[in-house]
């Protein structure tokens, strides 16, 4: 077998490690502890933050824009409106700011 | 009708409610399956070995990375581990889902972690923060739209990728960052929200800076959820449950 092909296959199972790894460290214990509890709630804020924040500071004005409009919309609107509102803004800002 | 002909006809309407959901997902991701496919072969990929990494890992920013480090001629072992770091974040959510899908049968169980990308784990938190319970059905509906899309177009990007033009000027880059801001906007209603989101910002951006990506994911994340347990449960919505 070829490197490229071992390299998919070792990265596949790397992942599917990270995907079923918490679940099994956590299902051993019988009982969730609250402050468990409250840091599992915690998780999806927490890492989806973190794709957008480092992102954000070292973009411009253009991609400021669209996630100031983005974050906007999404105080009324669904997840669709929001992403089209926000991406319609990006490309119309760089046609100006580049 | 007999009561299995009703719980197919719910699984059926389950799934497609799901299918629904998965929309935004699968324009959202089209550009970046493409995109992928692309730079596979630009770095060395055949057409089957870009539709394979995405058939088989299933991780977009991982397989990005994962390509970069082989155009670069990087050790194999360090691609793997730069993969295995990127998609870190991924622990969280399997012990996050857990909770939701604990009454699953095993193998759909294995099969559901297999699809637990970051639109699947958030959209399934935000169905079961509403109280409903998430079925299999409905998690395939809106996994495996996903899936089939991310593949085919990867193999479609890997086959026709000079094609596609001016990636900045449609802002492709930048599609991601305001896909995961709705994402975040929508727990926004959880106890410590504002806290969490502030922590893990914070966090990420430091580390960012200073350790480097990808690390920042996994170190912000932390920070984020470290917070969450620190600060006393009166505030974090779970006190006084068994």
């Amino acid at each position: 077998m070829s490197t490229t092909l071992w390299i998919i296959i070792a990265g596949a199972i790397a992942t599917y490690l990270t995907r079923i790894g918490g679940h099994l460290v956590i299902s051993r214990f019988e009982n969730i502890h609250p402050r468990v509890e409250a840091g599992l709630n915690a998780v999806p804020a927490a890492v989806l933050t973190t794709l957008v924040a480092p992102a954000a500071l070292g973009a411009g004005p253009a991609e400021w824009a669209a996630l100031i409009v983005a974050g906007l919309v999404s105080l009324r609107g669904g997840l669709m409106a929001m992403f089209l509102a926000g991406a319609a803004v990006l490309v119309l800002a760089r046609q100006f700011v580049g | 009708m007999s009561a299995e002909a009703i719980s197919e006809n719910r699984a059926k309407s389950d799934f497609w409610q799901g299918v629904r959901l998965s929309l935004p997902v699968v324009v959202a991701a089209a550009p970046f399956g493409l995109l992928f496919g692309a730079l596979a072969v630009d770095n060395g990929f055949s057409v089957l070995e870009a539709l394979l990494m995405s058939a088989m890992v299933f991780g977009g920013a991982s397989q990005m990375v994962g390509i970069e480090l082989f155009g670069q001629h990087v050790a194999p072992w360090l691609i793997v581990l730069s993969i295995f770091a990127v998609n870190f974040r991924h622990v969280l959510y399997s012990a996050g889902i857990g909770r939701r899908i604990a009454h699953w049968p095993p193998v759909q169980q294995a099969v559901g972690y297999f699809l637990l990308t970051d639109p699947q784990f958030a959209v399934a938190e935000r169905k079961a923060e509403a109280g409903e319970t998430v079925g299999f059905a409905w998690y395939m509906g809106l996994g495996l739209p996903v899936y089939v899309f991310w593949v085919a177009e990867s193999a479609l990007g890997a086959a026709f990728g000079r094609l596609i033009p001016d990636t900045h000027a449609l802002g492709i880059d930048f599609l991601l960052p305001i896909y995961f801001l709705g994402l975040v906007m929508g727990f926004r209603k959880r106890p410590l929200w504002l806290p969490v989101v502030i922590a893990s910002a914070a966090a990420s951006i430091i580390a960012y800076k200073t350790v480097g990506s990808p690390w920042h994911v996994s170190i912000g994340a932390v920070a984020g959820v470290l917070l969450a347990v620190i600060l006393p449960p009166r505030h974090s919505g779970v006190e006084g449950r068994p």
